[in-house]
């Protein structure tokens, strides 16, 4: 009951978490808004002399910054795109019955429990790696040239590496959805002369597309931050070929030493989210709704 | 058109028997009622009949024309499910309109129909809602419409009522049985409730076990029951059976008198019982007499304004020509 008393009670118990979370949110960026107008490097951190605005525009004016923005919005699109339609054929597959189905589901959920370094580096070492991955062997074997993944398709590669760790998550939460439609429904459609594919289209599709909704805001959130598997496998090269914006921050950081220009691209970064966000939710948004 | 011919049908599921072989006709126009306890193979028979079932052996034939193995959508039937089964995320129209244009009807007919059906049903007001947004009677009207337009050889009722309140459940029921002798097109309805089976039915078929236990029109069933179950079944309340001494003079296993065929008496009758309760329904009253002649009380009818309170001693006396004889099979001796 929502008394008066029972409301300053909950409150007071939410506090210390609410304020946790405010100060571990809003210190960083903060210090990451104060670093971004300084001329902050490793190479010379005793001097860090106020600079304005100097670190946005060298941040944003790097050429490599468009080719980063690309990269992301690809990588994104691409995961998106591979999992979404993937995970509903996988969920379609799964709901049937058929001998083994538990132990299959429990196989297509495995991947999301790989650690994503260790899931990256499998994929680079044993299935990509032409001379004696898996795909190269198949593709001696059968007498083509193999493909050198990493260095002929760097984000192609990746796009697959991180594809293949959501695929279950999606697959999982639209077997969810799919297993929520009502038997009645689909077989008042089919009584009203609808064929499997039309069953499909117009009654299970829709019945999903809140699912849908949720998988692809959320996937948005950690595919725009996508990091290890980068850094594991072809560390954002040849040249910028397979770089996204996060590596790019970092490696502002790490390899040049240069803590100001992250900050800068940090903000930069957490503004594009922001507008990704807000056109996500704009465009899709409607299906959350009851 | 709308014959339906079943022949030596049965449906197992497994070791299952849900239904042993039955046979079965329905007349073109006909409105058949399916009535009896839950789990008696009701629902089933009108899945094997509507196609989302497949007999296991035996044959349907509707029309004449072999159907048996059709799929649903090519029997030129529709149904109207127990949970309406709407589409949630169309509006009332496309909900109507879907199964023309699954038949790839050409849009200004869908539209007529459309029309028309939502016309004939009330639903101009809530056309563009979506079903969510409507209650419960509307939705089942919405199914009726999505059934309608169709204009299907047979209709297929799957409890299509038992999700309403009382009272809506009692003007669906003349929605129907109007919608019926407008159309004049066969149905067939589903219902474990017999007071829905007897309102509206032409013929009622007594299901038990996935058996007929007997097939007749409404007034048939009341009057010469079969045997004991289709006895005990229709009427409301329930008709007393009595075995044992009782049932012997009458040279029976087992006797059966309705309520409303007992006469009550505070003087004088053929068993001495006592009130135990009384129910006052206003026009009637219905009283639970215990009496030395059967081990559970009897039920009788009395006028409503019956002076009697739960203690009372009262007499009963069978009305002769109004009471049912059974031998020990259960089956009805005429």
């Amino acid at each position: 009951m929502a008394t008066l008393h029972t409301k300053t009670a909950a409150r007071a118990m939410m506090a210390p978490a609410v304020i946790v979370l405010l100060i571990w949110m809003a210190v960083p960026l903060a210090m990451t808004l104060y670093f971004s107008t300084l001329n902050y490097t490793l190479y010379n951190p005793i001097s860090q002399p106020f600079v304005g605005f100097d670190n946005y525009s060298y941040f944003l004016a790097d050429p490599t910054f468009l080719a980063a923005l690309v990269n992301t919005l690809v990588l994104v699109v691409g995961v998106l795109a591979i999992t979404v339609i993937g995970g509903i054929l996988v969920a379609l597959l799964l709901d049937q019955d058929f001998y083994g189905v538990n132990i299959v589901r429990l196989l297509v959920i495995a991947p999301f429990f790989v650690m994503p370094t260790v899931a990256a580096l499998v994929w680079k070492n044993m299935m990509m790696n032409p001379v004696y991955g898996v795909i190269g062997q198949f593709l001696t074997a059968i007498g083509l040239t193999p493909i050198d993944w990493m260095t002929e398709v760097p984000l192609l590669s990746i796009i697959i590496i991180v594809a293949w760790q959501w695929l279950p998550f999606a697959t999982l939460i639209l077997l969810t959805s799919l297993q929520s439609l009502s038997a009645d429904q689909k077989e008042a459609a089919e009584m009203d002369g609808a064929g499997a594919l039309s069953i499909f289209w117009y009654i299970t599709l829709p019945h999903m597309s809140r699912a849908i909704t949720v998988v692809i805001l959320i996937q948005t959130i950690f595919l725009l931050s996508i990091f290890a598997e980068i850094l594991v496998t072809t560390q954002g090269g040849p040249g910028s070929q397979s770089t996204n914006i996060t590596y790019l921050v970092a490696q502002q950081a790490t390899s040049y030493g240069d803590i100001g220009a992250a900050s800068a691209g940090g903000i930069v970064a957490v503004v594009l989210a922001n507008i990704v966000a807000i056109f996500l939710v704009r465009l899709i948004g409607k299906n959350l709704d009851a | 058109m709308g014959q339906i011919h079943l022949e030596k049908v049965r449906k197992t599921f497994g070791d299952v028997v849900i239904i042993p072989e039955l046979d079965l006709k329905i007349e073109d126009g006909e409105f058949v009622v399916f009535v009896g306890p839950s789990g008696c193979g009701k629902s089933t028979l009108l899945r094997l009949i509507a196609g989302l079932e497949d007999v296991t052996s035996g044959e349907i034939m509707i029309d004449g024309a072999q159907a048996t193995a059709l799929p649903p959508a090519k029997r030129g039937l529709a149904m109207v499910f127990q949970s309406y089964a709407l589409y949630p995320h169309m509006s009332v129209r496309k909900n109507i309109a879907f199964p023309l244009k699954m038949a790839g009807m050409d849009k200004a007919e869908i539209d007529r129909r459309v029309d028309y059906a939502a016309k004939t049903l009330n639903l101009d007001a809530y056309i563009d809602r979506r079903p969510a947004q409507l209650s419960g009677g509307q939705r089942q009207r919405v199914a009726i419409g999505r059934a309608i337009v169709r204009e299907p050889a047979a209709f297929l009722f799957d409890e299509p009522l038992s999700n309403l309140d009382a009272a809506l459940r009692v003007g669906m029921r003349l929605e129907i049985s109007e919608l019926h002798q407008r159309l004049k097109t066969t149905m067939i309805y589903v219902t474990h409730d017999q007071v829905e089976a007897m309102t509206m039915a032409d013929k009622i078929v007594v299901l038990r076990a996935g058996k007929i236990e007997q097939v007749g029109t409404p007034l048939e069933l009341y009057t010469n029951p079969q045997n004991t179950f289709v006895a005990g079944f229709i009427g409301s309340p329930r008709m007393n059976l009595l075995s044992g001494a009782e049932a012997e003079k009458y040279g029976a296993a087992t006797i059966g008198i309705r309520p409303e065929h007992l006469r009550l008496s505070t003087t004088e009758g053929d068993w001495t019982g006592t009130v135990k309760v009384s129910e006052h329904l206003g026009s009637d009253t219905f009283l639970h007499v215990e009496t030395p002649v059967h081990d559970e009380p009897i039920t009788v009818r009395a006028d409503g304004e019956f002076p009697i309170h739960a203690g009372d001693t009262v007499y009963l006396s069978p009305q002769q020509d109004k009471l049912h004889r059974f031998n020990a099979e259960g089956l009805s001796i005429r």
